[in-house]
């Protein structure tokens, strides 16, 4: 471990530390987006890169999501390393087709010779009274294509580690800001960040014996209260982030399931067809003769993301997890 | 204060200065398609240009011929023939520098092949074998694309990339008209406009979207007329004259590399054939109509120019037939052979690292093949 002062620090600090230490290291790497230039970005992450790197290094785009990530793929044919910022998650769906018929596939279509080291920043997830198009948890739509790596930090160090990770791997990464998160305080060393593991490998968070909860982003704070509460009812539970959607950490989900017998997944996006099912049906290939109960699953209601009123009664809460694992103790006929 | 000491006390200001940005006139379209051959303006084209231009068309025609044989035969999935458009299809490819990038729609094979992409490879999407048969670096031509006009905004940034190193590469796109109508056309145009990027649009308006004519796909005045709205000069030419298109290009590509932005280019052409060899053109448009346009052929065009100004003789139409004849056999042989696939490959190249994922799937059909390999008897169960 670092000798350097912990200090504490937000995630969105880590994240604009991390681009600036990428656009620092590497000359090729080009941030853009709308907004990210003067302002900052509306969450400030990109704030002082456009100062210190020039407007042809961190650059206001017009308003055009399509045409943000359509241009980035010319640039990385180019030779260039875009990071690109989509405002807000509901507002990268005009650049789906860009990023599904070009940005995943352009490696495979060309045998290898166009790979595209694109980093698309999605702000993703609610808890934030976002209006509506504010709070959106695409994932899932992002999982279901190959091509694409998914990667969400839960963690300032994360958030710091992850996002270097993406802008330095040569395939295209959706990289998913639980914006729920962006001001969540943790102690972490600025003066020498660290990159963390590789894209891909899942971390457990805390061990315990009487079941796993499976979880990412915005929702692991939640599992960690979780986790805590349950121990008043005597259960030790496991809580492993996935920080990686894709590619899926198998060896480690599967690790922990074998030794607590009882796995439950949570996530804020809707349950139907959503990242929990996909978790759930690998988990139980893998582990049903250890598995005591079947493998559940907390997440969002099966709507659309609802009034900021409302959010409160969608959002897996830590009540809602609690009782998911009194339900592990599963008996035939239940 | 009564309502009139208010009135009284009022001063209108005027609203705080305003004038169009630029001036749109010099933007605007050419009344008419430019042309060049059969008037004045011929005598100034370089006749090594034309020549090569004539060789060109009558390899694109004949290329153009074979594949849609190949269709027939069962040994191309499909075809889209840009039979009636090797004018434009030909200057596109000839105008650019090495260093240039051209970027095609699913119908410019022969743009391809014409830059010196391999017949063979230009038309893998077409077979099936693979998705882009070639590698787009070695002649600077990116995938050929189906999705339409999605690959203009990657020509935008591919020329905006460039600028941004230095580099003097212009980047020429290519888009039906049809294509034009689609959200990436704008967000191209636009953004190319807005960046000053070293881009060509070459539009090229065969009057059909599979069947929907021009009339149903836009109320603008032209396409061309489109450019003005993006702050950015739209040219019209006729897409059957290989001399005009080429000249028009070329001007374009200059003003883009000498750092004066983009140009839109539409070229009025027309489609002979049918959409693909799989569509029925008979259901949406005359046979008059058709004749007509073929009256204007491109080849016949600049045949008649170079003919009747004694740039070329019997000989050398033979010359450029042979050799068209020549390239359609060796596309012939070569198709007629079935290709070498490796399943495997399907893993290759969807992550620079194979995700575990992947990697089991690929234990699972290594597995399949080998039993499939072992035959029935070998299978063992
Ligand atoms: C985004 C998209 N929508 C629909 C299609 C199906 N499609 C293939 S070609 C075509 C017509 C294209 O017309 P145009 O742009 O005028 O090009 P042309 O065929 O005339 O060369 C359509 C609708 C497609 N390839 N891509």
């Amino acid at each position: 471990m670092t000798t350097v002062a912990l200090k504490p620090a937000t995630m969105a600090q880590a994240l604009t530390r991390a681009l600036r230490d990428a656009m620092a290291a590497d000359a090729s790497v080009h941030v853009m987006g709308e907004d990210v230039g003067t302002l900052g970005g509306v969450f400030r992450v990109t704030d002082g890169l456009a100062k210190e790197f020039g407007d042809d290094r961190c650059t206001d785009t017009p308003l055009a999501e399509a045409g943000i990530l359509g241009t980035a793929v010319g640039m990385a044919m180019y030779g260039l390393r875009p990071v690109v910022e989509m405002q807000f998650d509901a507002f990268a769906y005009p650049a789906f087709e860009q990023l599904v018929s070009h940005v995943a596939r352009m490696r495979n279509r060309t045998r290898g010779a166009m790979p595209l080291p694109i980093t698309v920043r999605v702000p993703y997830g609610g808890g934030i009274g976002g209006v509506e198009h504010h709070s959106d948890s695409s994932e899932a739509y992002y999982m279901a294509t190959p091509g694409l790596h998914v990667v969400t930090p839960a963690t300032v160090a994360d958030a710091y580690g992850l996002l270097r990770a993406a802008i330095a791997s040569d395939d295209p990464v959706v990289f998913l800001e639980p914006k729920r998160l962006y001001w969540s305080k943790d102690t972490w060393n600025p003066e020498e960040p660290e990159a963390v593991e590789p894209i891909g490998r899942a971390v457990v968070r805390r061990p315990g014996r009487s079941a796993t909860l499976i979880t990412y982003g915005p929702s692991l704070p939640v599992c960690l209260e979780a986790a805590e509460a349950a121990r008043a009812e005597g259960w030790d539970l496991e809580v492993v982030d996935l920080r990686s959607l894709v590619p899926f950490d198998d060896a480690t989900v599967t690790a922990s399931v074998r030794r607590t017998g009882r796995a439950v997944v949570v996530h804020e996006s809707n349950g139907f067809g959503g990242p929990g099912g996909e978790i759930a049906a690998r988990v139980t290939e893998r582990c049903f003769h250890y598995l005591e109960a079947p493998v559940l699953r907390v997440a969002g209601f099966d709507i659309p993301y609802p009034p900021p009123m409302l959010e409160r009664h969608h959002l897996p809460g830590v009540d809602r997890i609690l009782d998911a694992v009194g339900r592990l103790q599963w008996e035939a006929g239940s | 204060m009564t309502v009139m000491e208010q009135r009284g006390a009022y001063r209108p200001t005027p609203p705080p200065a305003w004038q169009p940005r630029t001036d749109p006139a010099p933007l605007l379209p050419d009344a008419r398609p430019y042309r060049v051959l059969g008037t004045e303006a011929a005598a100034k084209a370089d006749p090594e240009l034309l020549r090569r231009l004539y060789a060109e068309l009558v390899r694109g025609r004949r290329y153009n011929t074979q594949a849609t044989a190949l269709t027939k035969q069962g040994r191309l999935a499909v075809y889209p023939s840009s039979t009636g458009q090797e004018a434009c299809q030909v200057a596109a490819a000839l105008v650019l520098q090495e260093r240039d990038w051209l970027f095609p729609s699913y119908r410019d094979t022969l743009a391809a092949v014409a830059r010196g992409v391999d017949p063979v490879q230009a038309l893998t999407l077409l077979r099936g074998d693979w998705h882009t048969g070639y590698d787009p670096y070695e002649h600077r031509v990116a995938p050929l694309c189906t999705p339409l006009a999605t690959q203009l905004p990657h020509a935008v940034g591919l020329a905006h990339a460039a600028r941004l190193k230095g580099d003097d590469v212009v980047a020429l796109a290519l888009v039906g008209d049809g294509g034009t109508s689609e959200g990436d056309f704008h967000e191209a145009l636009n953004f190319a406009a807005v960046w000053q990027a070293p881009v060509v649009f070459l539009v090229q308006n065969n009057g059909f979207a599979i069947s929907v004519p021009l009339a149903k796909q836009t109320a603008a005045p032209s396409l061309a007329h489109k450019a003005v709205g993006y702050g950015m000069p739209g040219r019209l030419v006729d897409g059957n004259d290989a001399a005009a298109v080429h000249e028009v290009l070329a001007d374009a590509v200059a003003h883009a590399r000498e750092g004066g932005g983009p140009t839109l280019v539409e070229a009025v052409t027309y489609r002979l054939d049918a959409h693909t060899n799989a569509d029925d053109a008979t259901r949406y448009r005359a046979d008059a109509e058709v004749e007509a346009w073929r009256d204007h052929d491109p080849i016949v065009l600049l045949e008649r120019e170079l003919t009747d100004r004694g740039l070329l003789d019997q000989d050398g139409m033979r010359a450029a037939r042979e050799d068209a004849e020549a390239m359609a056999a060796d596309l012939r042989t070569r198709m007629n052979q079935d290709p070498a696939l490796d399943p495997r490959e399907l893993f290759a190249n969807v992550y620079a690292e194979p995700t575990s994922q992947l990697m089991e799937q690929e234990a699972q059909l290594r597995a399949e093949l080998d039993a499939e390999a072992a035959g029935p008897e070998g299978a063992g169960r």
